[in-house]
């Protein structure tokens, strides 16, 4: 690897303003082997307070450092959103999310092939070089929200439900702390895919917060290409409640199929108020479709996703 | 002393049943397991000498000709020792047992991601840092297509009998259909890793290989020095699977290396190295035809191939190897049709020819036994020859009746031939599907030196390998056997080209092979010790340090006053070509598909199999198990994927190139008929490292049409290509 200096922040007013941090290093030291990263400087933050998991304002808040095992393990998750255990349980494998922390689970980079293959072209790690994986190689790219400059997927779960769970990320920076709703924290590829989220330089992910649970039902359906350790094709978080046998409430996020964890208000206003009938969900899985587009080798995500979103509403709007 | 033995009639003396200690045949331990699993065993790239040099390898980012090299900044770059590149560098590795070296050169790039240079530095990171800032200019050249088309069809590689075409016009039932699997990589869990040093003229490699004998011929041509000065050590290899069969592009550069640095240097490729600068299995594509009356009975067989390699590459995946012998049919055209590619070289990789071939045209019996009605293990009964049909061969032996059998009751199959969709759980479809499995069975030459000493120990030396496969301990259990001994008093020492050449690992020759050297090198001995009790070899009991004739009971230091030593040689002789050798068995698997998602989950898998004695149950079960799990990948998950517009491979690692993990392989369960194969070699035991992959993917694929009506005809059967045919 590309020579680089390393220092370890003692307190969080110290890490701020660095331009590179690492925790549990999961994805930032592979894609440094294979050069597809090459900080100059490194923070480690792995002695910063952030591994606690606290009751706040009803809900929780996830210090950046807390790992996904201990996150997925911990009972409140478990009893009170079960969304985000099971997420975070069909990442990875047990090794990794004993390493992975939430900070950095949200700032995973893409698996694109082509991403990670220094001698292809690619506008996300080369601004301006080109696309590479549109004509190529497209199993695990997007449907929804991609540009013609680029078409990867995020590839997080433990993203997808929070995203259903309406989280907040915790951000401190040179001015002070700010908090950004998750569903504005990541930004399209549009023309500038090398951007990926609304985070300014040097700003540090706190802790993750999610409000009170929503009530309902909830469940994680990831559909992938093995049992285990494979990246989602098509995921889905689901939070759905029931009244007078009509859906009251939704939140739907997907993965596996656009350049962040996918949500769309319009879709999920075509269902509320409605009984739970497979032309409602097909309407409304229309709307969401809506503007969907395959590449070639990713086409069939599209009626992946019009068939799991129905299995999904349909358990969850069991009553 | 020493004792060759060529195999050229059938050896019914069955003589490891006359013998007394009782150890051949358990299910013993491996001896090396504690040193793997407490890490003490060192891999080829773990027995680093001081001031190793570490090697990088730089890759060609695209195909074309290397006509300028920018290598100033990794020139400057502190601990940077050496660039190498030039006319040596290999450009692919040697296909097995191709004993000289293969295409050399780093200026003319074939595939993306071809080694075009090695950087040497004082530590890994910084030859790794090096090497990723070295930069390429590369023309356009000539260069094969990525994507295969414009087959040859070599004329030696076609057979006809009869008319295939009229038997298919006359049949009452025939299926014609085409099937493409993709490439696939070996996937070992060792990466190709070599240390090479030199002292004065003589080289010495450390590397993982699988035919040291082939490897040192290979090496040496490679680099222009006699064989004689070339020593390759590889005690212990993790695995290989064909991938590490003929030396590779790291053994030769480290060798390079070494000698312009003059101190050790090593060179570990890293995952995508492995996956991009090795070996694939060529894709394929094949028609299959199958022409049968109402009674499934077979009259015709067709079969033929396309696959593909680099330019000047002799190897081709032989997909038709097992057709001509497994069924009966008079009426046949078997053909392999070769192409030339831009892509990684093709070579051997987990059961060649029979691993895909048998796959495929196990499916298309499945489909015969729909389209008649007919049970799959019933029409594949009736399809057994009496001999191979296409000579006056009889077989050795042919125990697919008694395999299907077997495992049909073992696993509980269903012979009321179920209609497809019929039984869903919730979400799940079940279905349950089965496949023969058939794999030819090779003899190779291979020597061994057993020396017994008088403190009642002996000692094996061969240059044969263990690749994971268990060879330690069924070379000791076998020399236990024979020479009375208990396994802890046998020391077997492997993977060193200083011993006698064995028969390396590869085509499931090993064990047969090397076995066979060592049967013969303990008889002999067998036949020293006799003689000093005035006694006939075959009338001699040896057990646990004695040994008896005549009422007599001898302590062996009593016998010999220095130790003993011969050297076992078997040569492959005329019973190679008077039977038709091969080994049989049947697959039976239960599988679930989501209807909603397409997605497949094998529920449970059986496989019963037959390949002669059975040195060791149980490290041959667990080469069944690992055979029937790569069939459970080719199946459903494993695929290299190449760009279409430069054939690079793009999923290049363990994360994307999708091997079945834990939670996708279900129980599995083995059930092995003991035999007596005597037309195979002294010991009648036949290879069985491939056996339990050679169809094991149809019976799955076979599984997925019973449980949905869905026939993928296109492996592997993602969800994709199974969700086509679901009802929405």
């Amino acid at each position: 690897m590309t020579p680089f200096n390393y220092e370890r922040a003692s307190d969080i007013s110290e890490a701020v303003g660095k331009p590179q941090f690492i925790a549990g290093g999961t994805n930032l030291l592979d894609l440094m082997k294979l050069g597809v990263e090459t900080p100059d400087r490194i923070t480690d933050i792995t002695r910063l307070d952030m591994k606690n998991i606290e009751d706040h304002e009803g809900g929780l808040r996830i210090g950046a450092l807390v790992s996904n095992s201990d996150l997925a393990a911990d009972m409140r998750v478990r009893q009170t959103y079960p969304v985000l255990s099971r997420a975070l349980l069909s990442g990875a494998s047990g090794q990794l999310r004993n390493m992975a922390t939430t900070g950095g689970n949200l700032l995973q980079r893409t698996r694109c092939y082509y991403f990670q293959d220094k001698s292809s072209p690619c506008n996300k790690r080369e601004p301006g070089s080109g696309c590479s994986a549109i004509g190529g190689v497209t199993r695990l790219h997007a449907i929804l929200g991609a540009s013609e400059h680029c078409i990867a997927t995020h590839p997080s779960d433990m993203a997808v439900a929070m995203q259903a769970l309406d989280a907040l990320v915790e951000v401190e920076g040179k001015d002070g702390s700010r908090r950004i709703a998750l569903s504005d924290f990541y930004r399209l590829p549009e023309d500038r895919p090398d951007r990926e989220t609304v985070l300014e330089y040097g700003e540090l992910i706190t802790a993750v917060v999610l409000p009170p649970a929503p009530t309902g039902k909830q469940t994680y359906r990831k559909v992938r290409d093995r049992a285990s350790y494979a990246f989602a094709l098509v995921s889905v978080a689901g939070i759905v409640s029931m009244q007078d046998g009509k859906i009251a409430q939704v939140a739907l996020a997907f993965g596996g199929v656009a350049p962040r964890p996918w949500r769309d208000l319009e879709f999920e206003a075509a269902l509320v108020g409605r009984a739970p009938t497979r032309e409602t969900f097909d309407a409304a899985t229309d709307i969401l479709l809506r503007d969907a587009s395959g590449q070639g080798g990713n086409d069939f995500k599209i009626p992946l996703l019009r068939r799991t979103l129905r299995a999904v509403l349909t358990e969850l709007c069991e009553e | 002393m020493n004792l060759h033995h060529k195999m050229d009639e059938a050896d019914r003396r069955n003589r490891l049943d006359d013998m007394a200690q009782g150890v051949l045949s358990t299910p013993m331990d491996r001896p090396e397991g504690p040193l793997k699993v407490s890490g003490t065993a060192t891999y080829a790239h773990e027995a680093q000498p001081e001031g190793m040099l570490h090697g990088v390898f730089v890759r060609a980012p695209r195909l074309g000709r290397v006509v300028e090299k920018d290598d100033a900044a990794a020139r400057e770059m502190a601990g940077v020792e050496a660039i190498i590149s030039g006319d040596r560098l290999l450009r692919n590795p040697a296909q097995g047992t191709a004993n000289e070296a293969p295409i050399q050169g780093a200026t003319e790039v074939h595939y993306v991601g071809q080694p075009v240079a090695l950087v040497v530095a004082d530590t890994f990171e910084t030859a790794r840092a090096a090497a990723q800032s070295i930069s390429f200019e590369i023309a356009d050249a000539d260069r094969a297509p990525t994507d295969p088309r414009n087959y040859d069809s070599p004329e030696d590689e076609q057979s006809s009998m009869g008319d295939l075409e009229k038997a298919m016009k006359e049949a009452a039932i025939s299926i014609d259909q085409t099937y493409t699997t993709p490439s696939h990589n070996s996937a070992a869990m060792e990466p190709h890793a070599s240390i090479a040093h030199w002292d004065g003229e003589k080289l010495t490699l450390r590397g993982s290989y699988q035919m040291l004998k082939y490897n040192r011929n290979e090496l040496a041509d490679a680099l222009g020095v006699d064989p004689e000065n070339v020593r390759i050590v590889a005690p212990y290899v993790g695995g290989g699977f064909g991938s590490k069969l003929g030396i590779a592009p790291e053994a030769v550069a480290a060798a390079l290396a070494a000698k312009e640095t003059g101190r050790p240097v090593g060179v570990a490729m890293t995952r995508q190295q492995v996956f991009e600068s090795t070996m694939r299995r060529s894709e394929t594509k094949q028609r299959i035809r199958l022409a049968a009356d109402a009674n499934g009975r077979l009259s015709g067989i067709g079969h033929d191939a396309w696959v593909s390699n680099l330019p000047d590459e002799d190897y081709f995946e032989p997909v038709t190897q097992a057709t001509p012998f497994t069924y009966r049919g008079e009426n046949r055209m078997i053909g392999t049709h070769v192409t030339r590619v831009s892509r990684t070289c093709a070579g051997s990789v987990r059961a060649p020819g029979e691993a895909v071939g048998v796959t495929c045209f196990e499916i298309a019996m499945d489909e015969l036994a729909n389209a008649a009605g007919i049970d799959p293990v019933e029409l594949r009964r009736r399809n057994i020859a009496e001999q191979d049909p296409t000579g006056d061969q009889p077989y050795s032996s042919n125990k697919l009746d008694a395999t299907l059998t077997s495992g049909a009751a073992a696993f509980g199959w269903d012979n009321s031939c179920p209609a497809p969709s019929s039984r869903r759980e919730g979400e799940w479809l079940i279905g349950q599907g089965m496949a023969s499995a058939v794999r030819v069975n090779t003899l190779m030459g291979s020597k061994a030196r057993v020396t017994l000493d008088p403190d009642g120990t002996a000692t094996v030396e061969t240059d044969m390998t263990d690749i994971g496969t268990g060879t330690y301990a069924i070379l000791t259990q076998l020399t236990a056997e024979m020479l009375g001994l208990k396994p802890s008093a046998v020391e077997v020492r492997l993977g060193d080209t200083d011993h006698p050449p064995g028969a390396g690992s590869g085509g499931s020759w090993g064990a047969a092979s090397a076995g066979s050297s060592v049967f013969l090198a303990c008889q002999s001995l067998r036949g020293h010790i006799a003689k000093a009790l005035g006694t006939d070899e075959k009338d001699l009991t040896l057990k646990d340090g004695q040994a008896i004739a005549d009422n007599r009971s001898v302590p062996l230091s009593e016998i010999l006053d220095a130790p003993l030593e011969s050297i076992g040689e078997i040569e492959p002789g005329d019973t190679g070509d008077d039977v038709r050798q091969a080994t049989w068995g049947a697959y039976f698997s239960e599988v679930a598909v989501n209807a909603v998602t397409g997605e497949t989950r094998v529920r449970r898998m059986h496989g019963t199999f037959a390949a002669g004695r059975i040195l060791n149950p149980k490290t041959a079960r667990s080469q069944c198990l690992g055979g029937m799990t790569f069939g459970i990948g080719m199946a459903l998950t494993e695929e290299l994927m190449h760009d279409p517009r430069d054939g690079r491979i793009v999923n290049r690692d363990f994360a994307e190139y999708h091997l079945p993990v834990n939670a996708d392989v279900p129980q599995l369960t083995v059930e092995l008929l003991e035999e007596r194969d005597p037309w195979a070699n002294p010991m009648q035991a036949k290879g069985i490292g491939e056996l339990g992959i050679c169809g094991a993917a149809a019976a799955i694929l076979n599984g997925i049409y019973n449980a949905t009506g869905v026939r993928v005809r296109d492996l592997p059967a993602t969800l994709d290509k199974v969700l086509a045919g679901l009802d929405d």
